[in-house]
């Protein structure tokens, strides 16, 4: 059974909703404290929502340094499977395992609303049960989304099609469909082999169908079925 | 058993003179009342600075007492009545709801960011305290009009201020109001309400008992801030008042979610004995009232309070309002593990005290004795009073108010109803508050009410905030039934079954007669119907001394309420859902426009008699909501209230705040109440109504069922295509509106207000 494990941060409040979601895709669920040093047997780290310390700093600025992070690190650089959802997102690129960086949303309100995105790439780990192009409703929240990073790397990353979820205009929504003002409609990104992958919208939210819905439901099946397929492989 | 009342001043302390005891704004008789509770000894400062924060009127109740003790509070769904930190309600399984609500307002009128979030952080406290886990939040908001800079400038910074603390806390918005009202102007109202899930087993009271245990401060270190913020609450604003924003506490959300962890740990490892948060009148308030509900003493040593500056004085440290701190009593054999415990969430738990076998509440610096007041009498003493009460000849004068002048087109006036900012959508507030946050919310803001599944159960709560000020104002008495009419009419639209109430009762200076008779009034209202409805008062705050220069507030008794939806898939949303569907109107017509919206936005006339209440015609409307939906005969379900049936179609036609589609409809109201005047069938804000919706073919099930309960089921018409017109026809005359239109006004009324030009795409 793939086994992934959930890191709570001081100040993490995403992690029971997500542990749910990867116990209701089939997957065993299991809650690291971030003063640990190894994540274990899990097959895949999730670093969930919150205000890790508070956000206090930057988002993530501090969280980068908890213990725990270097263990994340070489699972990471082994090839491991890592996801950020989220304020997880923003550890991700301040720990430089994901290039670019969260900027305070323009305007600079907090944004709390379903957006619409586009499933960019279907072959990284946690997007293989969804159909390339397909755009799905799920939830946003936070202060800090807004995705940025230097042309260069901006280019590169379309190029090499890294890009896993991009905001996109919907017919009837009378809200920006960029919720935060984000690089190219930039929701989620991904490491060269799709291993390393972080976005701001929350599927966990919305992996239900007796809560408004289940959209969100298959970041987890997907990757619950790629880490059985890489045992079992 | 020594009951020693010897007590020396603190080195430095100023002596205690008239001038002193009035800047502490104690009465000479209270002042008397003290003296002889020393036996006749002249306070110490410190125990001054205790008696003027415990007997504030916002700690002591001394003017609301005896009408507060008329509250209807019992009922077989109670756990928790009143006099804890928060009212507690049974549900199915063995789990249980903890929920109350709380105003921050003086704060906020002078900083609105702090103010507002340091009221957030103290009711989810509250609610954490009993051992209940924080699920959602709901808040009421009334500033002036938005056509003010400053009334823009609180309104921005309280929906900042809530909206940073609950989503860092990570605690759901589901629901709340705002209101924009010229007599909130200068003095705006901050209401926040706090709903949490339980155990029944692990509930816990703050009460101390058991001599020899230990008093604990666990969590944030205590500063200067807040010194005095309980008696800032118990005046009347002023241009002084500015100079009072130093004593705004400062609020830290990150440490509120260790302290929020770290409580519910110590509670459910029932390693404590009681908890409580140290909220208005901080260490002094805690402390005190603990020991008075255990009947014991309580010996603290201020020297032992973590503080986060040197030299703090006992008269500072028992008066600090500063947040995040919990004080906890425990036997001592417990004090190893609770430090655990707290470690592991990063805060600190320092041993302060002991509980005493004296009753005596006393204070100790550095082995010197600078407070030694006999408990009971320092929390039930206060005098109270009993202040004359008479409604005001301009009350009485409003009430006969009508509108003059020519009305306007009845289609024009809609579109200005949807406009106004207290009826338009508040979808600019609800993206700054995150409502989805721990994944259980089925009904988020934008509906009659919020509805959350709690976890691990098949049911859920539906919870709403709701006061029209307007109609309390012109009749206090059926505007308080109003108020528990219209929170239980939201919660029956979803599905659910109104269970209990708290109460935010925010009213002005009670030395008023004219103020003390709509605070009485109000209160009987909200009791008669509260009794009707079985739906008891489990707690609650008051706040009063609401008057700014410009006079009082309106008067506002703000009704949270939850209800109990057996199953959460049966939960009905708010706005229309699917083309063909057919439209029925729930409930009788009357055309009454006095104290309506329509008077008071298109017609500038805030005057006439409000509608009466009829309450057993509301109980039937309920049972007729709460038994459809249970049969899944409804597709949506909305409450007439504001605007009338007019203002209640529009909004089943825009749809929710995130809706990609609006909806037509049509709505024929011939040879129904022929009497009834165009502009009153309309706007008129009759009670006990709802509109429904529901597949054609349920439409004879839904009159069946209305009229075993007694109540009527209109039928009006049919929704319409996605994007296309509301129609009202009436004989030959129709309007109609192109229901896209309709929701732009809707949503982009507040951002066009609030952001200019740029704000119209926004919404």
């Amino acid at each position: 059974m793939a086994r992934i494990a959930v890191v709570r941060f001081p100040g993490s409040n995403c992690e029971t909703e997500t542990l749910a979601a990867i116990t209701r895709a089939g997957g065993q669920a299991t809650l690291l404290d971030y003063r640990e040093t190894s994540i274990g047997h899990a097959d895949a780290v999730i670093l969930p929502g919150g205000f890790s310390y508070g956000d206090y700093l930057r988002s993530g600025a501090i969280a980068r340094f908890a213990p725990i992070m270097d263990a994340v690190r070489a699972h990471a650089e082994a090839g491991g499977g890592v996801i950020g959802i989220c304020n997880g997102f923003q550890i991700l690129c301040e720990a430089h395992l994901l290039p670019g960086a969260l900027l305070p949303n323009a305007p600079r309100r907090f944004a709390a609303r379903p957006v619409d995105v586009r499933i960019e790439r279907t072959d990284t780990i946690c997007t293989g049960d969804y159909t390339a192009g397909e755009v799905i409703r799920i939830p946003v929240a936070h202060g800090e989304g807004r995705y940025t990073a230097d042309a260069a790397t901006l280019d590169a990353l379309e190029a090499e099609g890294r890009v896993v979820l991009r905001y996109v205009p919907v017919a009837g929504t009378d809200l920006p469909f960029n919720p935060n003002g984000a690089d190219r409609d930039i929701a989620g990104i991904c490491n060269a082999t799709g291993t390393v992958v972080g976005f701001m919208p929350h599927p966990e939210r919305l992996a239900d169908d007796a809560i408004g819905g289940d959209a969100g439901h298959r970041f987890f099946t997907s990757l619950v079925s790629r880490l059985a397929a890489g045992a079992a492989a | 058993m020594t009951r020693s009342l010897h007590a020396e001043s603190f080195p430095g302390e100023r002596p205690v003179t008239d001038a002193v005891v009035a800047e502490h704004k104690l009465t000479a008789d209270e002042y008397a009342v003290i003296r002889r509770m020393l036996g006749d000894r002249t306070p110490t400062l410190t125990e001054l600075g205790i008696f003027s924060a415990l007997w504030s009127e916002h700690c002591s109740y001394k003017h609301t007492k005896p009408v507060l003790r008329r509250f209807p509070t019992e009922g077989p769904q109670v756990l928790q009545g009143p006099g804890e930190n928060a009212g507690v309600l049974r549900l199915p399984d063995g789990w249980a709801v903890a929920f109350k609500i709380e105003s921050h307002n003086h704060p906020s009128a002078v900083e609105p960011y702090q103010g507002a979030a340091t009221g957030v952080g103290g009711i989810l406290r509250d609610v954490f305290t009993m051992g209940a886990r924080p699920v959602a939040v709901l808040n009421s908001l009334r500033f002036g009009s938005l056509d003010d800079a400053r009334n823009r400038w609180l309104f921005a910074g309280v929906v900042k201020g809530v909206g940073d603390y609950g989503n860092c806390v990570g605690v759901p918005t589901l629901g709340g109001e705002v209101v924009f009202s010229p007599g909130y102007t200068g003095n705006p109202l901050v209401n926040a309400m706090a709903v949490g899930i339980l155990r029944a087993e692990d509930l816990i009271t703050a009460r101390a008992h058991g001599v020899g245990n230990i008093l604990l401060a666990v969590g944030a270190r205590t500063g200067r801030d807040g010194i005095h913020g309980a008696s800032f609450a118990s005046e009347d604003l002023s241009a002084e008042s500015e100079k009072r924003r130093p004593q705004v506490q400062v609020g830290d959300p990150f440490t509120e979610k260790l302290l929020l962890e770290a409580s519910l740990e110590l509670i459910t490892s029932r390693v404590i004995v009681a908890i409580q948060d140290m909220g208005a009148a901080g260490l002094t308030s805690s402390s005190a009232e603990m020991a008075a509900r255990g009947g014991v003493g309580v010996e603290l040593d201020t020297s032992k309070v973590p503080t986060r500056e040197p030299g703090m004085t006992p008269y500072e440290i028992m008066l600090s309002e500063s947040q995040e701190r919990m004080l906890v009593v425990a036997e001592p054999h417990r004090i190893d593990e609770i430090v655990a415990i707290c470690a592991k969430w990063d805060l600190e738990a320092v041993p302060v005290g002991k509980v005493t076998d004296d009753g005596i509440f006393r204070i100790v610096h550095d082995g010197r004795t600078v407070a030694a007041i006999p408990g009971q009498d320092l929390v039930e003493g206060c005098p109270i009073q009993h202040p004359p009460a008479a409604e005001g000849d301009a009350a009485v004068a409003r009430r006969a108010l009508a509108p003059a002048g020519a009305a306007p087109a009845l289609d024009e006036a809609l579109l200005r109803l949807l406009d106004a900012p207290t009826i338009a959508s508040k979808r600019w507030v609800f993206q700054q508050f995150d409502g989805t946050v721990r994944a259980g919310s089925a009904i988020t803001p934008g509906g009659d009410a919020g509805v959350l599944r709690v976890a691990d159960t098949p049911f859920a709560l539906a919870m709403t905030v709701d006061c029209n000020n307007r109609h309390v104002l012109l009749d206090p008495y059926e505007g308080g039934k109003g108020v528990v009419a219209e929170a239980a009419r939201n919660i029956a639209c979803t599905g659910a079954r109104p269970l209990g109430i708290t109460d935010c009762l925010n009213f002005g200076n009670p030395k008023k007669p004219e103020v003390f008779f709509q605070f009485t009034e109000a209160c009987r209202g909200i009791s008669d119907a509260c009794r009707a409805f079985d739906t008891p008062v489990t707690g609650g705050n008051v706040s009063l001394y609401n008057e700014s220069p410009t006079g009082a507030i309106d008067p506002t008794p703000t009704v949270g309420m939850v209800g109990l939806l057996e199953d959460v898939t049966l939960a009905v949303p708010s706005h229309f859902r699917q083309t063909g569907d057919a439209i029925l109107l729930l409930g009788s017509t009357h055309g009454h426009l006095g104290g309506s919206a329509y008077w008071a936005e298109v017609r500038d006339c805030i005057g006439g008699a409000p509608p009466a209440i009829d309450l057993a015609a509301e109980r039937a409307l309920q049972e007729t909501l709460i038994a459809g939906a249970a049969q899944r005969l409804f597709r949506s379900a909305h409450d007439l209230s504001d605007g009338g049936l007019a203002v209640a179609l529009a909004e089943c036609c825009i749809g929710g705040p995130w809706a990609t589609a609006t909806f037509g409809a049509t709505a024929d109201l011939s040879r129904h109440q022929d009497a009834i005047s165009d502009e009153a069938w309309f706007f008129g804000e009759d009670g006990a109504r709802a509109l429904v919706s529901c597949d054609p073919a349920h439409v004879a099930a839904i009159q069946q069922l209305a009229a075993r309960h007694g109540i009527s089921a209109h039928y009006l018409g049919l929704v319409g295509e996605a994007g296309g017109s509301l129609v009202i026809t009436r004989d030959e005359r129709r309007w109609a509106w192109d229901t896209p239109t309709l929701r732009h006004t809707y949503v982009t009324a507040i951002p066009r207000r609030m952001d200019g030009a740029q704000g119209a795409g926004e919404g």
